[in-house]
């Protein structure tokens, strides 16, 4: 393993104008809700600005200068997300809204594919039981359109995937695979290789939910060896409304495409439409074009921090705040218990507190957690509890917040006991 | 300290010692109610006698804004006639969702009054009235069936 620099984290927070406001009158804001969106540093809010105060058009549509500035602005952030994740090409990467979109359109068309892709009665879907619901519902939705039927992979006590049933729950019937790579809930890093190994003994696609890797850990689509990856741009820095689906081109180009409107068609006539190659043929209408653009400026930024010296902070903040909520007395992690194959996404239960209470509390002290089920609530379910506080952290985090949050927790448990 | 006027010392004690839990026989109407945001949930009982709410009685797990505030409807509607159980509700749905600009009456509300500091808290709102909508859910019941 290659050493890296540690980060400059006192620089790094310099570059978000947001970290330095004060909450509730005079205190400084722990931000600890990274898993649900990311801070935006100022070089991506001066992307965002510079498009619209010089560039803004619409894409692919005008031969006017502005409209190839805007277009080239636009296609170049492809670029970037391509070099981003490692995509063997360009036009395999797809803008989306979020990373629900991007999941929701690859469960729409292979509902409408034709033979060979197509998920109909019979056939099966595999998730698992610690995705987020916009892994779930899409496909419950599938199943409820074709007849197909939704097979799911457990959890252990620990808080990974039970892949013990691998090969009962894989099988000759099952269509497709989808699952989390990094839960939202968990912090788990799910060994995606096995499964992938596993749905290609049996043909069946894969397709990984990269929401929350993508932003913390270095992602090469290659080596994870899926079909499709989804992820949003809001937590790695971007703006919201913008999300990337890649997908291997020889399957984007034999799926049928998702939405119908301007951008994605070859000719329309009066009586009948074709579509456009890949990445267009699934962006219906016209794209976050300054979301995209903000976007390829966050991953500027990522990539010159280094992702691999970003997943070292954020591994070290995992064994810091581990042992640190070890600590204190009736805490519970819920969720593997040691930083190995996991990121700085902790979440936890209070004996005793509703995590409400807990995060009412912090926000008091200027700390912000999320609380509630995380939108994995089968996951929740699953540990017997209604709910969890989650701390999860990111590149501009530091000991001194995970700190501050052990602290909280003290003053959580004054006021409730 | 804002977020002292809403874990206000009478609602931390409903919350510790509620009130009237349990689920209770008999009962005329029963009412489940979830908050899907965050999970808190109440099953809500409730006996009527002669247009009289004769007994209030629930199970449910959840923050101590959505418990306290059950334990204390409890208090606030049993016993009492129905038309004027279901005004108690009005006056305090109104003060809750009054974003702090209602003045709440204490002699209609008695402990209910506590939960003026909610109003701030737009996210706590809903904590605050689970039990009411179970208890309007069930009382609608009972008259739906009269």
């Amino acid at each position: 393993m290659t050493t890296t620099a540690p980060l400059d984290v006192e620089t790094i927070r310099k570059d978000f104008p947001i970290l330095s406001r004060l909450v509730h009158g005079d205190k400084p804001l722990v931000y600890l809700d990274n898993a649900a969106t990311s801070q935006k540093p100022r070089q991506v809010l001066d992307a965002l600005v510079e498009y619209y105060e010089k560039h803004n058009a619409n894409v692919h549509r005008g031969i006017h200068t502005l409209a190839e500035e805007a277009t080239a602005l636009y296609e170049g952030a492809r670029d970037k997300v391509a070099a981003f994740i490692g995509a063997p090409s360009r036009d395999e990467v797809v803008f989306t809204k979020n990373s629900s979109e991007a999941m929701n359109l690859v469960a729409r068309v292979l509902g409408e594919a034709g033979p060979g892709y197509r998920v109909g009665p019979g056939d099966e879907i595999v998730i698992t039981e610690m995705e987020h619901h916009s892994n779930i519902v899409p496909w419950h939705q599938l199943a409820d359109r074709t007849g197909a039927t939704v097979k799911w992979f457990g959890l252990t006590d620990e808080g990974r995937l039970d892949l013990s049933t691998l090969d009962s729950v894989i099988t000759e019937r099952t269509k497709i695979v989808s699952m989390v790579h990094v839960s939202n809930l968990l912090g788990t890093i799910n060994p995606v290789d096995k499964v992938v190994a596993r749905a290609r003994e049996v043909g069946a696609l894969v397709l990984i939910d990269a929401s929350q890797s993508a932003p913390h850990l270095p992602l090469n689509v290659r080596d994870l060896g899926a079909d499709f990856v989804a992820f949003t741009g809001h937590k790695m820095l971007g703006p919201t409304g913008v999300g990337v689906l890649w997908g291997r081109h020889q399957l984007l180009n034999e799926l049928p495409p998702f939405l119908g409107g301007g951008e994605m068609i070859e000719l329309v006539t009066m009586e009948r439409s074709t579509f456009a190659a890949p990445p267009h043929k699934f962006e219906a209408g016209t794209p976050p074009i300054a979301e995209a653009v903000g976007l390829g400026a966050a991953i500027d930024y990522l990539t010159a921090v280094g992702m691999q010296a970003i997943a070292a902070h954020e591994h070290e903040l995992t064994e810091y705040v581990l042992a640190a909520l070890a600590d204190v007395p009736g805490v519970r992690i819920i969720g593997p218990p040691t930083a190995e194959g996991r990121v700085a996404e902790v979440s936890f239960s209070v004996e005793g507190i509703h995590p409400h209470d807990v995060g009412q509390v912090l926000d008091d002290l200027g700390i912000a957690v999320r609380v509630g089920h995380h939108c994995a609530r089968p996951a929740v379910v699953h540990y017997g509890i209604p709910a969890t506080t989650r701390a999860s952290f990111y590149l501009y985090n530091t000991t001194a917040e995970a700190d501050a949050l052990v602290a909280g927790l003290a003053q959580v448990k004054k006021v409730f006991t | 300290m804002n977020m002292e006027s809403m874990y206000q010392e009478i609602i931390l004690d409903h919350y510790k010692n509620p009130h009237g839990r349990g689920l209770r026989e008999p009962f005329d109407a029963e009412s489940f109610q979830v908050n899907p945001t965050c999970g808190d949930e109440v099953t809500l009982r409730v006996a009527v006698v002669d247009d009289k709410v004769t007994d209030v009685s629930y199970e449910g797990q959840g923050c101590s804004i959505s418990q306290a505030s059950t334990s204390v409807l409890t208090d606030l509607v049993t016993g009492r006639p129905v038309g004027e159980a279901l005004s108690t509700m009005d006056a305090f749905v109104t003060m809750v969702q009054g974003r702090g600009q209602v003045e709440p009456d204490e002699d209609v509300l008695e402990d209910g009054v506590a939960f003026a500091g909610v109003a701030k808290y737009p996210a706590r709102v809903k904590c605050a009235l689970l039990g009411w909508m179970a208890f309007k859910d069930a009382v609608s019941r009972v008259e739906g069936a009269a």
